[in-house]
């Protein structure tokens, strides 16, 4: 797909953190921070809130300066150009939209600030309409009459007319509703795709991460828990943290023994499970995706049995409750034409594969 | 449903849909809009449309009556316009955009910073500020007067300090031009800071991240965001600059006549109320005019957050 040139340029960090960190009040907001994004890549940012993530990106755009540390575009020290000097923007999660400008003027607007004369200006402004897929006649049209998509992609062309080397958002989808944020994140992919700039999107679904990224960052307490693909960070956690961040995850409480198999602390179960970081409790993740129904024990390596409580449907997919004795619950999730024909409260086998599922030491909650 | 008996309680909903048809003034009455309107619309007719109304109606009867009886007449009008009193009214106008632009420079950078800089000490600094509207002008502008006055603390001090002899400062357009924007700060400051605390930092953010210098920031986001604020803020300024009394009197000694003064003599001294009130119809119509046109310009609904 990309060419041998284009896959060395894309392995050179246009960005370099090193060690940076940002401290309020003792408390470091970020972390002794140390990555590097790469040259045209999706690098996305993923985290709860709270965990520093807008706070790294106001760093990077130089809205804020680190407490220690080292930032670099291109090998150049940038800690103490501000934003206005950087060749690098921002698309903010309120939008920032000038609401006292057209927006025609809204997209022309760096334009303005750098002197280019008012034809140029305009052409450019309704080349990046017709790009966003915006028709022209909005070029006159004043941005609080825009709606939330549209008022989106107007914020991305201003951003754009930029030409900034890289391009941060944070969080511009998080106010939209589902359906528009599928589409808009598949057009900034698209986006991406034809500009061929550095994008760096901060999120806090991993979810919409998964999405759009070529690579992805997940963020805690002002750390990266893991960075990978996203191929990577859904197949293979590293921590209990980034399973759980996934999305909906069975966990179990069991103990590991001495032979290598867990017991269950509530119903005292015996599990085979991956082979561990050592004995002792752990917690047992696995995907309502992983789990599935059984008639005979011998189908799956791990087998338990329970009742189903309640079926949801969710389009394609269908998710079950299964209660597992008074305690536990487990959530079981098929694909539609694989319903579950019996009765609600009816005695189920459930199962799953030991590759299936992940195994991560108590405590290591990072 | 709304009868003439009965307490009629009325919900959000039912009241839209009673609004369009009311069955009777008496029902008309009851509603609870009008109940609650009524204490203020009392108030505002006896005591504002009502005197307006005799002020109108003077200003077109013969010079020097004292009926609004008598049939109506241009007489006054022609003669200020003949007689030169459009004079004072032109030196008002010309005083109160003086005061108002002096204000608004004098103003942006303190309420700028009282939004954006000092934090919790503002509170402090806009009591400072407003600690002088306790004290009548009138006091606090003969306080002025002994500042200015030929050996009062300011040349007094000139002369000990510097040996540097200077004439009495008072008495002159700029002591009175002074008097006004030192009196009227505070209806510029206030709106100001109202509108200044309206602009979104994320705006602010954004112009600046996208390239823009301080400068360019002030003049494409801060200036027109604020626009609401400072508009108020020069309209109350200007209008109450127009139509200053004491100012020109006490700090000016008459070195310049505005228009209040004007319509005072006439109403005194001169003892001819249809010319003054024909005045005081010519000012309304500037204030009024300059208070329509500005307000139309601005989004009230914005300003108490109703949007």
């Amino acid at each position: 797909m990309a060419t041998t040139e284009a896959a060395a340029r894309a392995a050179q960090p246009i960005l370099q953190l090193r060690a940076i960190e940002k401290v309020f009040d003792q408390f470091a907001a970020v972390d002794r921070i140390t990555l590097d994004i790469r040259e045209g890549e999706f690098f996305t940012i993923v985290g709860p809130s709270g965990s520093g993530k807008t706070t790294m990106v106001r760093m990077l755009v130089g809205m804020d300066k680190p407490t220690s540390g080292d930032i670099l575009l291109r090998g150049q020290r940038i800690n103490d150009v501000p934003a206005n000097k950087r060749p690098t923007c921002m698309v903010f999660q309120s939008l920032a939209l000038f609401p006292h400008r057209t927006v025609g003027q809204n997209i022309e607007f760096p334009l303005k600030i750098r002197g280019v004369d008012p034809a140029a200006r305009k052409q450019r402004a309704l080349e990046l309409l017709a790009q966003l897929r915006l028709p022209d006649h909005y070029y006159g049209k004043a941005v609080t009459q825009c709606s939330g998509g549209e008022r989106q992609r107007v914020a991305l062309a201003r951003a754009l007319a930029f030409d900034p080397e890289i391009l941060f958002f944070d969080e511009p989808l998080s106010a939209l509703d589902y359906k528009l944020r599928k589409v808009l994140e598949k057009e900034l992919k698209d986006i991406h795709r034809q500009t061929g700039k550095t994008f760096v999107y901060i999120t806090h679904s991993l979810e919409e991460a998964m999405v759009m990224s070529d690579r992805i960052g997940v963020m805690n307490r002002g750390r990266f828990v893991q960075v990978g693909t996203p191929n990577e960070i859904y197949g293979s956690p590293t921590t209990r943290f980034v399973s759980e961040f996934m999305g909906e995850v069975n966990i179990l409480d069991v103990t590991v023994g001495p032979d290598g198999t867990a017991t269950d602390d509530v119903t005292g179960a015996r599990y085979l499970v991956p082979a561990s970081a050592g004995a002792g409790p752990c917690s047992l993740v696995i995907r309502p995706e992983s789990l599935r129904f059984v008639a005979k024990p011998s189908q799956a390596h791990n087998v338990v049995t329970g009742t189903v409580y309640n079926e949801y449907l969710l389009g394609s997919r269908v998710q079950y409750q299964i209660r597992v004795g008074e305690k536990q619950v487990l959530l079981l999730e098929n694909l539609r034409d694989q319903r579950y024909e019996g009765d609600l409260d009816s005695q189920v086998s459930v199962g799953w594969d030991t590759g299936d599922s992940m195994i991560f030491p108590k405590g290591a909650l990072q | 449903m709304a009868q003439a008996t009965g307490i009629v309680t009325i919900t959000p909903a039912t009241a839209a849909r009673a609004a369009p048809k009311p069955s009777g003034w008496r029902a008309w009455l009851r509603q609870p809009g009008v109940l609650t309107a009524l204490p203020m619309a009392l108030l505002m007719l006896t005591g504002f449309v009502a005197p307006l109304l005799l002020v109108v109606a003077f200003a077109f009867m013969p010079p020097q009556s004292f009926s609004i009886l008598q049939p109506p007449t241009l007489a006054n009008f022609q003669e200020i316009f003949a007689n030169s009193f459009y004079r004072s009214f032109l030196a008002s106008l010309y005083l109160a955009a003086a005061t108002t632009l002096i204000c608004m420079v004098v103003c942006y950078p303190v309420a700028y910073a009282m939004v954006r800089v000092f934090g919790r000490v503002a509170g402090v600094l806009a009591l400072l500020i407003t600690a002088p509207l306790f004290v009548a002008d009138n006091l606090r502008l003969v306080g002025w007067m002994l500042f200015l006055v030929k050996g009062g603390v300011l040349s007094g001090a000139l002369q000990a300090w510097f040996g540097i002899a200077t004439d009495s400062m008072l008495y002159t357009v700029s002591a009175t031009l002074f008097g006004l924007v030192y009196t009227y700060l505070p209806f510029m400051l206030f709106p100001m800071i109202m509108g200044i605390a309206m602009v979104p930092l994320e705006m602010r953010e954004a112009a600046f991240d996208l390239g823009a210098t301080r400068w360019q920031v002030l003049r494409e986001v801060d200036i027109p965001l604020a626009m609401p604020g400072i508009l108020i803020g020069a309209l109350m300024t200007f209008i109450l600059a127009a139509g200053a009394l004491s100012e020109p009197r006490i700090l000016g000694g008459s070195s310049v006549v505005m228009i209040a003064q004007d319509i005072q003599n006439e109403f005194t001294f001169a003892q001819n109320w249809p010319k003054g009130s024909a005045l005081s119809v010519l000012m309304i119509l500037v204030a009024g005019v300059l208070a329509v046109t500005l307000l139309k310009r601005i989004d009230l609904d914005g300003i108490f957050g109703r949007k």
